[in-house]
């Protein structure tokens, strides 16, 4: 049985800076479902947030005007104290990054440059063009080379093994041999991610299944947070394609079909730059009332900051509209709508990354460390993956220094992995059933139209009904094509599983969450009510059934109060 | 509107040979070939098998061959290839593990071996290395590129010697060279010194015709070889003087 100290699940940003930070004298390998570079971190775009203070109009920023921002655009569900933690290490790991190889976009003088970002008092994105999910990605898979981490590509983990709240490995389907294995490990990090296909419309990769979550739920850990979804504001009309929020820091227009740059009527003084939600939740209301496109869509103009800029600050966005959309932004206004994009719960975890599971770690978008909130700010993402993704690798050395192998693991093992193993041979013995792919558009269709950006009370009843018929549905699945190896099908069904949980768990929170608190929006209950909710969502799995509970938040040092931009 | 695909199968444990199977496809919306192929395998026959992650063009993962053109799937749109049927291959130079799947060990195999990562200072410096962006931007070409294997593939060299490294890697040994906080001495360029190395390239810039990022990998292959020859004057003269 193949046997690690430490197993990273996931090769995008948090997986690679977590494999990176591991003790070297430690047995480390990263798991992934794809090659590490084909992970969806690889299409972030527009940078990651640090008060360098590089930029002329932010030289009084400062960490803490970071966390203030972060903890206000979070609509206050973030933790203060953990929300502090990564704006203080921002800085640190920016020149960390850049010290590594990162080709970092500079400013005169040779500083790293910093562009301004919704809900940011000052400009303080640093970036690469419009490709720095790329170029991140790419270096920290470079330094993998040189550290020669052990990567195990093309392996989809299917199972967490927990015995006694102890985490005892996983189980794995590798596409390329259609076998199921157990991996002994006596650490697992979860980077796996976040689950935006759960949505028809999402900016995340065909590959974004959220399985991580589910299986992390199954297994029994709490997932907290999750009816807080961001939808991205400027979406590519009918692909969905990420346009940046950078195309909004270097200047551009959000214009409704009157002609009208329409968000100084929802946020008249950081207009365009306002937090996501609130960009999302004002272009969603336009195309509504009838001042959309083809009743679908607004323009994003990028025309007037000129030619120069746009091929030289967003090389990538001008490459999308002309592969994709077949328009000039140089000339002609880029067709947006929102998408879902981004999920701020997750595996519920501390300030160390660690789960209640003894041994089990998350970070990344998969894990709620709890500094997003009810609402991230663009930019934090990365800097939460390279922060958390590096204190989660730092935090498993450390744990499994200090812990003791457990003896009975690999019959354990041995014993889920043949579970795992009769529910593939019952999936490939039927010849009839339902169908995955009809089964997940059944369920996008679900989460789109009841557990959108507009939410009310009857359609999150409604959605939690339709979502346990596709449960029922989900019983007589089968698989068509009776070939296990590199089965995309096979994995589909796999996921779907942590699909329909991970749908239910995030309806269940926004129905019971009876007020309206950053991207969870109640037509019902329109205003925050930090009386009553003023608290983190926990959903445990018991017995297959979702348990829900809540807990205090941070808040240590910024007092509530109304969020005005 | 209905498409004919003829899709290239194999299944190196079930058959002696690859064939073509024909697909007919209706549809009447605009859809990239990475959509028709999930189409096609989700509603004709699921055991067909192919790599995807973006679908915006900027993972890799799906490099094949359209109608005898090198791209990627999701970037390319089904009305804009006109002939039909449309004829879609897996990858060539590479080993063909299922259907549309190649085994791209080789092509990472190349890439390590070419110290793909900065060789940087000992110590991280204070605000981070001072680089005005006219030097950062001579390496912008060359960072654009997502490993598709795309050049590899296409390669006359490649697919004759299998000791050459391919453009990818070595346009990735030249982003470092060319960057500015690189620190790797002359003499660790040896390794691609060779025919193996930059020497191998018939330069016949097949690479740079398919690329889809637009690196122009054969740029940098022709610029490293400068930089040997050049350097090995410099050197002579100093050792006569």
């Amino acid at each position: 049985m193949i046997s690690q100290d430490i197993l990273v699940v996931g090769g995008g940003l948090a997986g690679l800076a977590a494999a990176l930070s591991c003790d070297p004298n430690l047995k480390v390998a990263v798991v992934s479902k794809v090659h590490p570079l084909r992970s969806h971190s690889v299409a972030a775009q527009g940078g990651i947030n640090a008060a360098l203070g590089n930029n002329p109009d932010g030289r009084d920023d400062s960490w803490e005007r970071h966390a203030f921002d972060t903890i206000k655009g979070s609509d206050y569900l973030a933790d203060q104290d953990i929300a502090q933690l990564m704006c203080q290490k921002a800085v640190s790991a920016i020149y960390e990054l850049e010290y590594l190889g990162v080709p970092f976009s500079r400013f005169p003088g040779g500083v790293i440059a910093q562009r301004p970002f919704g809900g940011a008092g000052f400009p303080r994105t640093c970036y690469a063009a419009d490709r720095t999910g790329l170029v991140i990605l790419h270096t920290l898979f470079e330094q993998s080379i040189k550290k020669q981490v052990k990567f195990y590509n093309e392996w989809l983990v299917t199972r967490l093994v927990v015995k006694d709240g102890k985490c005892l490995g996983v189980v794995v389907y590798d596409l390329a041999t259609g076998q199921i294995m157990p991996v002994r490990a006596r650490a697992v990090i979860f980077a796996t991610g976040g689950y935006g296909r759960v949505y028809s419309r999402t900016t995340n990769a065909y590959i974004n299944h959220g399985s991580g979550i589910g299986i992390a739920y199954k297994a029994g850990v709490p997932l907290r947070d999750m009816e807080f979804v961001q939808f991205h504001p400027t979406s590519l009309h009918g692909k969905n394609i990420l346009i940046t929020e950078g195309a909004r820091g270097e200047g551009g227009y959000l214009i409704n079909n009157k002609g009208k740059r329409f968000m100084e009527d929802y946020a008249p003084s950081a207009m365009e730059l306002a937090p996501r939600d609130i960009v999302a939740r004002a272009i969603q209301t336009e195309i509504d009332k009838g001042n959309g496109f083809d009743k679908q869509y607004v323009h994003l103009e990028l025309s007037h900051i000129g030619e120069e800029k746009i091929k030289k600050r967003l090389p990538g966005i001008r490459e999308i509209c002309i592969n994709f959309a077949a328009i000039d932004p140089v000339d002609t206004p880029i067709p947006i709508q929102p998408a879902q994009h981004y999920s701020m719960g997750g595996i519920d975890v501390n300030e160390k990354c660690a789960s209640l599971v003894e041994g089990f770690f998350a970070a990344g978008e998969c894990a709620c460390v709890g500094v997003h909130g009810a609402n991230r700010l663009g930019g934090n993402s990365l800097l939460d993956t390279v922060v958390f993704g590096k204190i989660s690798g730092e935090e498993a050395s450390i744990y499994v220094k200090g812990s003791e192998g457990t003896d009975s693991s690999e019959k354990v093992l041995l014993e889920e992995a043949l579970e795992v193993k009769a529910g593939i041979e019952e999936w490939e013995k039927r010849s009839s059933g339902e169908r995955v792919h009809r089964l997940l558009e059944g369920l996008k269709v679900v989460m789109s139209e009841d557990v959108g950006i507009f939410r009310k009370k009857e359609d999150l009843t409604e959605a939690l009904e339709k979502i346990s018929e596709l449960k029922e549905d989900y019983r007589r699945v089968y698989l068509h094509g009776k070939c296990l190896r590199y089965s995309q099908e096979l994995v589909n069904i796999i996921e779907f599983d942590s699909m329909l949980d991970l749908a239910e768990v995030i309806t269940l929170g926004a129905l019971k969450r009876e007020e309206t608190r950053g991207s969870h929006y109640r037509l019902d209950f329109k205003k925050r009510n930090d009386k009553d909710w003023l608290k983190h969502t926990l959903v445990t799995c018991k017995e297959g059934k979702p348990q829900i509970s809540y807990a205090g938040v941070n808040i240590s040092k910024y007092k509530p109060e109304a969020r005005k931009y | 509107m209905e498409y004919l695909f003829k899709i290239l199968r194999y299944d190196p444990l079930k058959d002696e040979y690859p064939y073509f199977q024909d697909f007919s496809f209706e549809t009447n919306e605009k859809k990239s070939i990475l959509e028709a192929l999930m189409d096609i395998r989700n509603e004709q026959d699921s055991t067909l098998a192919f790599r995807y992650s973006c679908r915006e063009a900027i993972c890799g993962s799906c490099a094949m061959v359209l109608n005898g053109s090198f791209d990627l799937a999701c970037r390319t749109e089904l009305q804009a290839l006109e002939s039909s049927p449309i004829v879609i291959e897996p990858l060539p130079n590479l080993e063909i593990q299922k259907d549309l799947v190649v085994d791209m060990e080789p092509f990472w195999e190349a890439l390590s071996q070419i110290k793909p990562y900065l060789f940087h200072g000992e110590k991280i410096q204070e605000g981070g290395h001072r680089i005005e962006e006219k030097e950062m931007e001579k390496i912008f070409q060359y960072i654009n590129c997502i490993m598709c294997g795309c050049c590899y593939s296409v390669c006359p060299v490649v697919s004759r010697d299998e000791r050459y490294l391919g453009a990818a890697a070595l346009a990735k040994l030249y982003r470092f060279v060319k960057d500015p906080r690189d620190k790797r001495s002359f003499s660790s360029l040896s390794g691609v010194n060779t025919e193996g190395g930059v020497w191998g390239c018939d330069t016949v810039f097949r690479c740079n015709e398919v690329c889809p990022k637009e690196v122009r990998p054969a740029d940098g292959i022709e610029a490293l070889r400068r930089k040997l020859v050049v350097e090995k004057i410099k050197r002579f003269f100093r050792f006569r003087r």
